[in-house]
């Protein structure tokens, strides 16, 4: 006796790639989760050499911190490693500082040809520039509600 | 050292699970990386504005300055500050002042990079 397939091609065909997709949600969020993590234990490590073994103030410390993780991300984008590592790492490696300097790295190395002052120097901003925009009004918002509260409280 | 070891693995977690919500954010719904930036940067001045960054910071470390939620909280806390030293504007010069190190940090090494390295033809 003939046995009879409970999913008929179409259905079969949404389950697989429904099944896939949820494995593939999976296992892109492991990725980002090991490599974002990595990342931000790489900038506590520095912290702590830059805060225990240079001496430097908590406030330096932090800044000496985006700064080494930033120039690492520039320089991995400009050998061409960083976009290999985002691929697999996809969120992991855009969430920290080091998705920001690939983001104005990036199109800067890719628009030389466009000439250095409307290549280089505007597309340097194609990223970088709604991330400061809405970052700024988001301060400045705050600031308003937080310097009139202080007015009366 | 122990400490150390302790700091790593919150920054390990806390910074990893940041990714991880951005990484869902991408999959399941048509988010692009460019407005994940922008929120996550958003979502840090106010998570500093509610009050809750500043602890967050003190428990994970670099787990929460790392993710760009982090530059948020710098940016909240340079408005605090400027208002505090300077009234009302420090509004306008709180959030760029705090900020500084970091745009002014991306945008020599962006540039110099675009000096040293010649982009790859893009791949069609």
């Amino acid at each position: 006796m003939e046995q009879k397939l409970y999913l008929d091609k179409k259905r079969y065909g949404a389950y697989v790639k429904g099944r896939a997709a949820r494995s593939h949600v999976f296992s892109n969020c492991t990725n980002a989760f090991l490599v974002g993590g990595s990342i931000c234990t790489l900038g506590q490590a520095l912290l702590g050499f830059y805060g225990q073994v240079l001496g430097m103030d908590e406030r330096a410390s932090a800044t000496g911190v985006s700064v080494s993780l930033i120039f690492l991300a520039a320089l991995l984008t400009g050998i061409g490693v960083f976009d290999r590592i985002g691929r697999v790492a996809g969120a992991g490696t855009l969430v920290p500082i080091t998705g920001f300097s690939n983001a104005v790295t990036s199109p800067a190395i890719d628009t030389r040809s466009e000439g250095w002052v409307m290549g280089v120097g505007a597309k340097i901003f194609t990223v970088a520039g709604p991330v400061i925009l809405y970052g700024t009004l988001s301060g400045v918002l705050y600031g308003t509600v937080y310097y009139i509260l202080s007015l009366f409280l | 050292m122990q400490d150390l070891i302790l700091d790593c693995v919150k920054a390990f977690l806390v910074g990893g699970a940041f990714c991880v919500i951005a990484q869902l954010l991408i999959d399941l719904t048509a988010i692009t990386p460019a407005r994940i930036l922008v929120l996550y940067v958003c979502s840090g001045v106010f998570l500093s504005a509610v009050g809750l960054f500043e602890p967050l910071r003190r428990f994970a470390g670099c787990g929460a300055s790392v993710p760009l939620v982090g530059f948020g909280g710098l940016i909240a806390r340079g408005v605090r500050e400027a208002i505090q030293k300077d009234g009302v504007m420090g509004i306008l010069s709180g959030p760029l002042t705090a900020s500084a190190a970091g745009i002014a940090a991306a945008l020599t090494f962006g540039f110099l990079a675009a000096v040293f390295f010649k982009g790859k033809p893009k791949k069609l």
